[in-house]
């Protein structure tokens, strides 16, 4: 059985809604922009924000990757693409560097992105302050007024706590030197790529119903405190088994036999470019 | 000693109000004055009209029965709540020459964490339980600028160590807390930014005796030591006796009389104060 769907699964009316909020977004750097948060046939908090980003922007020109916690080929991932190849009949690829759209869950890939390039993360949660303050009408007056206490004060418990800013992922950032704004769950690691990255980033959260964006060339800068600078996961000393990557965010693993920790990449992408291409 | 010195906080005509009003109402008439709402409409005068000034380094009492309008005028103060009318000036704020009421939000809150500290009646509101007894304290250092975590965590433990919180449990979150130390973690966080001015709501309602005057002694040990001015809101005439200095009495919203503390409680000239006094003593 076929079924018609409309190019891209949305009907253009919602696409341009879903544009027009992306717009929005970009001429506000780290702005949350609400938008009407569309029905789709995967499930709210399976990456259906920026499913709906990723459907409103393809054309059929473009080539687009999708990775989910670094692996292209995670069920996840696989879904996504193929919904989005059989609505709009785009190609996909692997390649980082290929893809004119990448859709991402919890990381940046291991490769610099490049001019033209669209990277769009999935958000769980929009709200940088969400944890000081459960009332989405107070915490719209907070960003108004440039009122961040509530972000700094959950480094400073994360600091009384553990000892540092342990956040891991999801570590907030300040956008063009105005708006904080939860960066979706990536390592810190990531954090950094997104200063002056020269791909748009565009990041949905669906079940919030929101969408924000970095801009290319755009100021992006980790919060931390004077005495308690910002840090990334080290991987120092350490290499990727397989590719002997260095200076990647890696995952962490233990040899069912010998049961000794080994290091491989988290991106399987840039680590499976890095094997093709040794030979 | 008003003649000479100029006050620290001044409060002219504060009125709060919950409803719109009517014709009946609006201008104020004896029906609307002697209760504290209009028959007509409904509209509550929570406060009517209320000017006071509280000066440098004393404690002011406010009594009255519940309902009075103590709290409503505490909130206003602290910009909980947004005032109807009236006009408030800080001394140590832009010399006294600003009604506090109609600045900015941004402004607002600049005062409420550098000018001004408040302990509510209810530990819920002043504090946030799921942070750390010394993350409360930082809240409010972070609100006025500070980005030094030691130096904050410095300051957090002096205080908490003023306040008798012993510094292993600084790192505890309030919630696992007796309600004394509650009261006592929130007196720590309204002092944290050297506030010239503390709001004290019925901090020890809801105490046990002992608790109470625990929280009592600290109270006038920081009056002593730091020479806080202090607005102190309780309906338990103890408490002021013990605390104020002056105090005003409030019903239906309006003060109704005002003088040195003692003379209030000994001699006391309304007759609804004499019920009150008598009542309670
Ligand atoms: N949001 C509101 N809407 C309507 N009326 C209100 C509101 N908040 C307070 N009031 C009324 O304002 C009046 C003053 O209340 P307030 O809490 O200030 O009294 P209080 O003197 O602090 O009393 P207590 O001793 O019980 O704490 C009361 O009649 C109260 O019912
Ligand atoms: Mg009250
Ligand atoms: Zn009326």
């Amino acid at each position: 059985m076929k079924i018609d769907y409309n190019f891209a699964f949305f009907d253009e009316g919602s696409k341009r809604e879903i544009r027009r909020a992306t717009l929005k977004a970009v001429a506000i750097p780290g702005y949350q922009v609400s938008f009407a948060s569309r029905e789709m046939p995967i499930a709210r908090g399976w990456g259906t924000g920026g499913l709906q980003l990723t459907l409103s922007l393809t054309g059929t020109e473009d080539v687009l990757k999708v990775i989910d916690q670094g692996s292209d080929e995670s069920v996840n991932a696989v879904n996504i693409k193929k919904l989005v190849k059989k609505t709009t009949g785009v190609l996909n690829t692997d390649d980082t560097n290929k893809a004119t759209l990448i859709q991402s869950r919890h990381r940046i890939p291991e490769k610099s992105l490049k001019d033209k390039q669209i990277l769009v993360l999935q958000v769980p949660i929009p709200e940088p302050l969400r944890l000081v303050e459960p009332s989405e009408y107070k915490t719209k007056r907070l960003h108004a007024e440039n009122e961040y206490s509530g972000a700094w004060l959950m480094l400073f418990e994360q600091i009384m706590k553990y000892g540092n800013m342990s956040t891991g992922a999801d570590h907030p950032v300040k956008v063009y030197d105005r708006y904080v704004m939860a960066p979706s769950p990536i390592p810190r690691f990531d954090n950094p790529k997104m200063d002056y990255s020269k791909a748009l980033i565009l990041l949905g959260a669906g079940r919030e119903k929101k969408i924000y964006a970095v801009p290319p060339y755009t100021k992006v800068k980790s919060l931390a405190f004077e005495d308690y600078p910002f840090e990334v996961e080290s991987f120092e000393d350490k290499e990727c088994r397989l590719c002997k990557a260095t200076g990647v965010f890696m995952d962490e693993l233990i040899d069912e036999d010998t049961k000794e920790t080994y290091y491989q990449c988290n991106d399987t992408s840039y680590c499976l470019d890095r094997l093709n291409n040794r030979n | 000693m008003e003649s000479f010195e100029k006050p620290i906080l001044k409060v002219n005509n504060l009125r709060k109000q919950f409803g719109n009003g009517c014709k009946k109402c609006e201008d104020m008439s004896e029906d609307v004055l002697d209760k504290n709402y209009c028959p007509e409409c409904g509209t509550v005068y929570a406060c009517q009209d209320v000017s006071f000034e509280v000066y440098n380094g004393e404690i002011l009492g406010v009594v009255g029965e519940s309902g009075s309008g103590k709290s409503t005028m505490m909130q206003c103060l602290y910009f909980d709540k947004e005032v109807t009318k009236g006009d408030a000036y800080i001394s140590n704020y832009k010399d006294g020459k600003s009604n506090i009421f109609k600045e900015s939000s941004q402004q607002k809150r600049y005062i409420r964490n550098n000018v001004l500290g408040k302990v509510y009646q209810n530990p819920i509101l002043g504090l946030k339980m799921d942070f750390s007894a010394i993350g409360n304290i930082a809240e409010k250092l972070i609100a006025s600028g500070n980005r030094k975590v030691d130096e904050m965590e410095r300051r957090g433990n002096e205080l908490l160590e003023h306040v008798n919180i012993p510094l292993f449990r600084s790192k505890e979150e309030p919630k696992n807390f007796s309600g004394g130390m509650q009261q006592r973690v929130q007196i720590a966080k309204a002092l944290s930014n050297n506030p010239p001015i503390l709001l004290l709501d019925e901090v020890t309602t809801g105490l046990d005796l002992s608790v109470q005057a625990n929280v009592l002694d600290l109270i006038k040990k920081i009056q002593r030591e730091l020479g806080i001015s202090m607005i102190v809101v309780s309906h338990d005439l103890a408490v002021i006796r013990m605390l104020a200095d002056r105090t005003i009495v409030m019903l239906n919203g309006k003060i109704i009389e005002k003088g040195l503390t003692d003379q209030i409680l000994e001699d006391p000239q309304k007759p609804y104060t004499q019920q009150l006094v008598h009542s309670l003593l």
